[in-house]
């Protein structure tokens, strides 16, 4: 088994997670990452849920096993399609550089939904319309939230389903991560401006997590957070810039119209943008999201539907940081079976 | 011009940038707990005056987090405070007190309203 | 799967043809603004050259009737086929449709007769029984205000004023209502879809005013059908404009553009009612005006906002408007008619000018 080669496609935190353990158990690993640095998109992420804990840390542990483990690591490389030459696998990259493996990871990720299509919201229109990413992201530079206008926001609206569980923008599916995420902002938007007013408008809760609603509980009680349940229809900006969004508060049967200083869209996983290349000229083939497909929902997650390729994280499915490395553990796992059952 | 009278404009949409928060905030003041309410209904499935007349503690909750002073004062006569609203609530909010404190705000209302 | 709708509605655009048009009028706008007709069919005819034909055989296409639960949808159907038979009649592939009801109507009639093959098939046996007249579906159907979007360009080239305050020199404030039958029902059928019409708006900016967007742009001016015929539901009507007007009141601006005659007359009159039921105006010393497209249009291309416009017929004046942009007009030929006679006026105009 030690001579065999095994392709990993994405230096993100899955890529790098299954290619540490898989060169730990002697396999010659070459992780594949198309951006000059690996960590993918949690380096542009400020804080994780549920524990407020920085994913710089993180990022940084995992490149440092993948390095001490002896993955060979080439950036800049974007992998554009994956086809069997006889029993190995033939993987092409830009400018036409080439990679041989006896099997391929897929650890290509997901897209962030592009909240632009949601065009009742006004993202892109509207200064004060900004993106849960665009949140960390500016959490991350500034450390603190302003509106276009310079100002402390004294009231922000938090958007769940934004590009999920929409019939509209082609997104059936629940995208996990949001519902949590948007607690997680809220608790800190509170935490940094108490005097601000934060209310989350949701169509229903999902918190999966088992301290995600001791969180939730947290964010009413505490941090006095106010949970509407009504889906956005639309918002639009003052002549001050300040946004106004109307909705359904479901429970009193009512229309609610409300003034807020800043809205959050709380933007779901998309299917990643190489996957409709890598799967182009193999067996592979995505689900009915988009998504790469496993052989088996329960005993096979991380199994494409082409023998030796396999795939790990959000390329599978919206999943959470802590699942993804579970994730691409357990990816590293099947590819360590199946070369034991395939001794030549 | 008398011939316009019949028109009434209005509006049934809840208007959150005038909302009458003095229900409220005295509430939260006294039982912050009230703010946890998800709404689930189990108090109004075991109220004793729900079963007998048209009260439900749980809109007395929604009215509440939208300022419905006048709807509340009249509504919140039907409570007979038997407390069992308080004995199913999964949040455990103190519902009892609640309508108590409501009660005792909206006297307080209206005596500042009644000139001396 | 592929996603069902990535269309992105504000670089949306709609098929309008660019010459041969026959003419469908409104029965509102030639009842209250007769004016409005007759400068578009003028402009399209003198400035445009293009050929438009005004058949004075055509009827309402009993829209009104429809929405309010009197005229049944098989009538109507038969409505619309004599309509269009009369185009065929005359050789025209193109309609021109002023009214945004019948705009709204023309379409669920074609979308109906191309998703329901029978009910085509059964209305050619209703006119044809009803009338002896047979027909055939239109090329393309444009509401006037889509043709004038079209030539916004041509217009501009030749206008004798911008929408520009001719004393601060800064462009004029102008708020836009797009009639709720336009685009809501079928989105394709309008430039920008429902939510990014850019039909009026494109209009302001080619003619030098400045569009301006406010919350409530996309309600319904509260003009409904059932809503104002009925007495009883007229406060359901009014309780919308007024919500249209309290959004754009804090942008304070300087007229109102409508696409649609009921929109048109429920924004100028209802803000005369506001005023007397409440005592608020909403903008200017006696309301904001409402001009529509093709008003604005002639206004623009120098016709005489009296004479040919016939802009006496708002109730809330126009004047100041024309002051702004700097238009020549005789403040007492207001209520001259086209042969100088005196043709009468109403007790007042505006808003508060008396209360009793």
């Amino acid at each position: 088994m030690n001579n065999k080669h095994v392709a990993v496609i994405g230096g993100g935190i899955a890529g790098m997670e299954a290619a540490s353990v898989l060169a730990r158990q002697g396999l010659k690993v070459t992780l594949i990452e198309k951006q000059a640095n690996t960590g993918g998109k949690l380096n542009d992420w400020d804080h994780l849920f549920p524990d407020f804990s920085s994913p710089d840390e993180l990022v940084s542990s995992l490149a440092t096993k993948t390095k001490d483990s002896g993955v060979n690591t080439v950036y800049n490389t974007e992998i554009s399609r994956i086809e069997r030459a006889g029993k190995r696998f033939e993987l092409r990259a830009n400018q036409d550089v080439r990679f041989y493996a006896d099997a391929v990871l897929v650890a290509s990720g997901f897209n962030v939904f592009d909240a632009t299509i949601k065009e009742e919201y006004g993202y892109g229109l509207f200064g004060n319309v900004i993106t849960s990413v665009d949140f960390e992201k500016r959490m991350k530079k500034h450390g603190q939230l302003r509106t276009i206008q310079g100002t402390a926001p004294k009231r922000v609206a938090i958007i769940h389903c934004v590009g999920s569980r929409d019939a509209k923008v082609g997104n059936t599916y629940c995208s996990k991560v949001c519902c949590i995420t948007g607690i997680k902002q809220a608790i800190e938007i509170s935490e940094m401006l108490p005097d601000c007013e934060v209310f989350c408008f949701y169509m229903d809760l999902r918190l999966y997590g088992s301290t995600f609603d001791s969180l939730y509980l947290q964010a009413q009680k505490r941090h006095k957070i106010q949970f509407i349940r009504g889906r956005l229809s639309e918002a639009a900006e003052r002549a001050d810039k300040s946004i106004q969004i109307k909705a359904e508060d479901t429970l009193q049967g009512r229309p609610l119209r409300m003034t807020v200083d800043m809205v959050i869209l709380l933007v779901g996983m998309e299917p990643g943008a190489s996957t409709s290349q890598l799967i182009q000229k193999n067996q592979m083939t995505v689900d009915e999201n988009g998504f790469l497909k496993s052989t088996n929902m329960h005993c096979a997650r991380n199994q494409s539907t082409q023998e030796g390729i396999f795939m790990a994280g959000t390329a599978i499915c919206p999943m959470a940081v802590n699942e993804t490395i579970e994730n691409a553990r357990s990816a590293a796992t099947e590819i360590i079976h199946f070369f034991e059952n395939h001794r030549p | 011009m008398n011939d316009l009278s019949f028109l009434k404009p209005a509006s049934r949409q809840i208007d959150f940038d005038n909302f009458d928060d003095r229900l409220l905030l005295y509430v939260l003041q006294y039982e912050p707990s009230f703010f946890t309410c998800i709404s689930c209904g189990g108090c109004t499935a075991t109220c004793s005056a729900g079963n007998l007349t048209n009260f439900n503690v749980r809109k007395i909750g929604l009215w509440l987090r939208r300022g419905e002073t006048e709807k509340l004062s009249e509504e919140i006569q039907k409570c007979m405070f038997c407390g069992k609203c308080t004995l199913v609530c999964p949040r455990d909010i103190n519902i009892r007190n609640v309508i108590l404190l409501i009660k005792k705000r909206i006297a307080m209302l209206k005596n500042e309203n009644t000139p001396a | 799967m592929e996603p069902k709708t990535k269309i992105r509605w504000s670089e949306y655009n709609k098929k309008i043809a660019d010459d041969k048009f026959f003419y469908l009028r409104s029965c509102i706008r030639q009842n209250f603004n007769p004016g409005a007709e007759k400068v578009f069919l003028s402009i399209l005819q003198n400035n445009l050259r293009k050929e438009v034909y005004d058949d004075p055989h055509h009827t309402t296409c009993s829209g009104i009737g429809y929405h309010s639960d009197i005229v049944p949808f098989e009538t109507f159907q038969t409505m619309v086929a004599r309509q269009f038979s009369l185009m065929t009649e005359r050789g025209y592939k193109n309609c021109a449709v002023s009214c945004i009801t019948s705009f709204g109507g023309y379409n669920e009639v074609l979308s109906t007769w191309k998703e329901f093959p029978e009910e085509l098939e059964k209305t050619r046996e209703n006119l044809l029984k009803a009338t002896g007249r047979t027909f055939e579906i239109p090329e393309n159907l444009s509401h006037a205000c889509d043709i004038i979007y079209h030539f916004r360009k041509e217009i501009a080239a030749q206008a004798r004023y911008r929408l520009i305050n001719k004393e601060t020199g800064e462009p004029l404030k102008i708020v836009d209502h797009i009639g709720c039958h336009y685009a809501k029902i079928f989105p394709e059928k309008g430039v920008g879809g429902s939510e990014y019409s850019r039909v009026l708006t494109g209009m302001i900016e080619a003619w030098g005013g400045e569009a301006v967007d406010y919350p409530e742009r996309r309600h319904c001016c509260g003009f409904g059908f059932r809503h104002y015929l009925i007495k009883n539901n007229r406060s359901y009507s009014i309780s919308n404009s007024r919500k249209k007007f309290e959004s754009m009141q804090p942008y304070h601006p300087d007229m109102i553009l409508t696409n649609c005659p009921g929109c048109n007359m429920f924004l100028d009159r209802w803000q005369y009612a506001l005023a007397q039921i409440e005592g608020k105006v909403y903008g200017g010393k006696n309301g904001i005006p409402v001009l529509s497209h093709e008003e604005l249009a002639g206004l623009v291309l120098g016709y005489d906002p009296w004479k040919d416009i016939g802009l006496q017929m708002h109730q809330i004046d126009v004047e100041p408007f024309l002051n702004k942009i700097g238009v020549e007009y005789h403040p007492k030929q207001k209520f001259t008619g086209v042969k100088g006679q005196y043709i009468n006026e109403p007790a007042f105009t505006g808003c508060l000018a008396r209360k009793d």
